[in-house]
């Protein structure tokens, strides 16, 4: 295989990553409010856990993105 | 044609040069667009926290706004750190302030009278200073409280014996990936999106100029889309400053209470 096209298909193989972040993404904010439906008082104080879950999740789904950059403009 | 209508979505991202400054050391220091937008967003901020410090004991709409952010990076820091936190919120609102307003300031459409918003959050320099400048200080504040005590936020509480070769390993390597996933989270976000709105702007733009029946087909549906997903970048503006705030602050915690 060409080399170039090798490295878009991998980019593009990069952009699976982005989609499982937005299920993690997905599942850490649904999972609050299912939490926070069933007890409304506790909810506020959990905020600051909730971005901290959130901000790990994305951040993997931010580095498929790097690989995928990288794969097209540097390698 | 195909060739003319080239999607260039890196573009944006090119540091340019306004104004020739001087050599220092055979490394040119001038003024860039980035430089610029950094002043304009010092300047802006300036002016937004100089409307609300007049001190009224009935504050105005303008102070109300300023107070409801100190407000709220000032409750994060108690939530997070507890009352010793009170000393950092003057680091910590600035970095929040700064970082708001620089994602903010970058997705302005000034375009339309002819001026291109830089948004400096989008490179790895800049965000990795300032994430260089939080483990600094989580470093000089753990060190000069804790001394060599410091040591033992890689050992938590409650570690099995016969773990203790691998925890506090797993431990290093988590803390020192710290600055770098802090600042790389924001540059990446920042990147992400105004690559995504320039994308879908060039689809716009090239499905107008293949005809009608593009235009219609294509070129409504993305700039619906793009519509949307400014709306979405407004929100992930002030996610990413707050987060980058909120893990300064839960670090600047291990290193005053260890763990």
């Amino acid at each position: 295989m060409d080399a170039e096209a090798a490295k878009l298909i991998g980019a593009g193989l990069a952009a699976i990553g982005a989609g499982m972040a937005a299920i993690g993404v997905g599942t850490v904010f649904g999972q609050f409010l299912e939490g926070a439906l069933r007890n409304p008082g506790a909810a506020d104080g959990q905020q600051g856990r909730l971005f901290i879950g959130f901000a790990a999740a994305e951040l993997l789904g931010l580095l498929a993105f790097v690989v995928a950059m990288i794969l097209i403009f540097v390698a | 044609m195909a060739s003319s209508g080239k999607i260039d979505p890196m573009h944006q991202f090119e540091v340019q040069t306004i104004a020739e400054g001087f050599t220092l050391g055979g490394q040119q220091i001038a003024l860039t667009n980035s430089a610029l937008w950094m002043l304009v967003t010092v300047v802006a901020l300036w002016l937004f926290m100089l409307g609300g410090m007049k001190r009224a004991v009935v504050p105005g709409r303008w102070q109300m706004m300023v107070e409801t952010f100190t407000g709220f990076i000032d409750d994060m820091l108690k939530q997070n750190i507890g009352k010793d936190g009170r000393k950092y919120l003057p680091y910590v609102f600035s970095l929040f302030m700064f970082i708001l307003f620089a994602n903010l300031l970058g997705l302005l459409p000034l375009g339309l009278i002819g001026i291109h918003p830089f948004t400096f959050t989008s490179h790895f320099t800049v965000t990795g200073v300032l994430a260089i400048m939080s483990f600094s200080i989580v470093l000089i504040v753990g060190f000069a409280k804790h001394g060599l005590k410091f040591f033992t936020l890689f050992v938590p509480h409650g570690t099995p014996l016969w773990l203790i070769w691998l925890i506090p390993v797993i431990e290093f390597v988590s803390f020192m990936v710290r600055p770098f996933s802090l600042g790389l989270r924001l540059f990446v976000a920042m990147t992400a999106g105004h690559v995504l709105l320039k994308v879908l702007a060039g689809f716009v733009i090239n499905s107008a100029n293949a005809g009608v029946g593009y235009g219609v087909g294509i070129g409504f549906p993305s700039f619906a889309l793009m519509i949307g997903i400014s709306a979405l970048e407004v929100l992930v503006a002030g996610i990413q400053a707050y987060v980058f705030a909120l893990l300064t602050s839960l670090y600047i915690n291990d290193a005053e209470h260890l763990h």
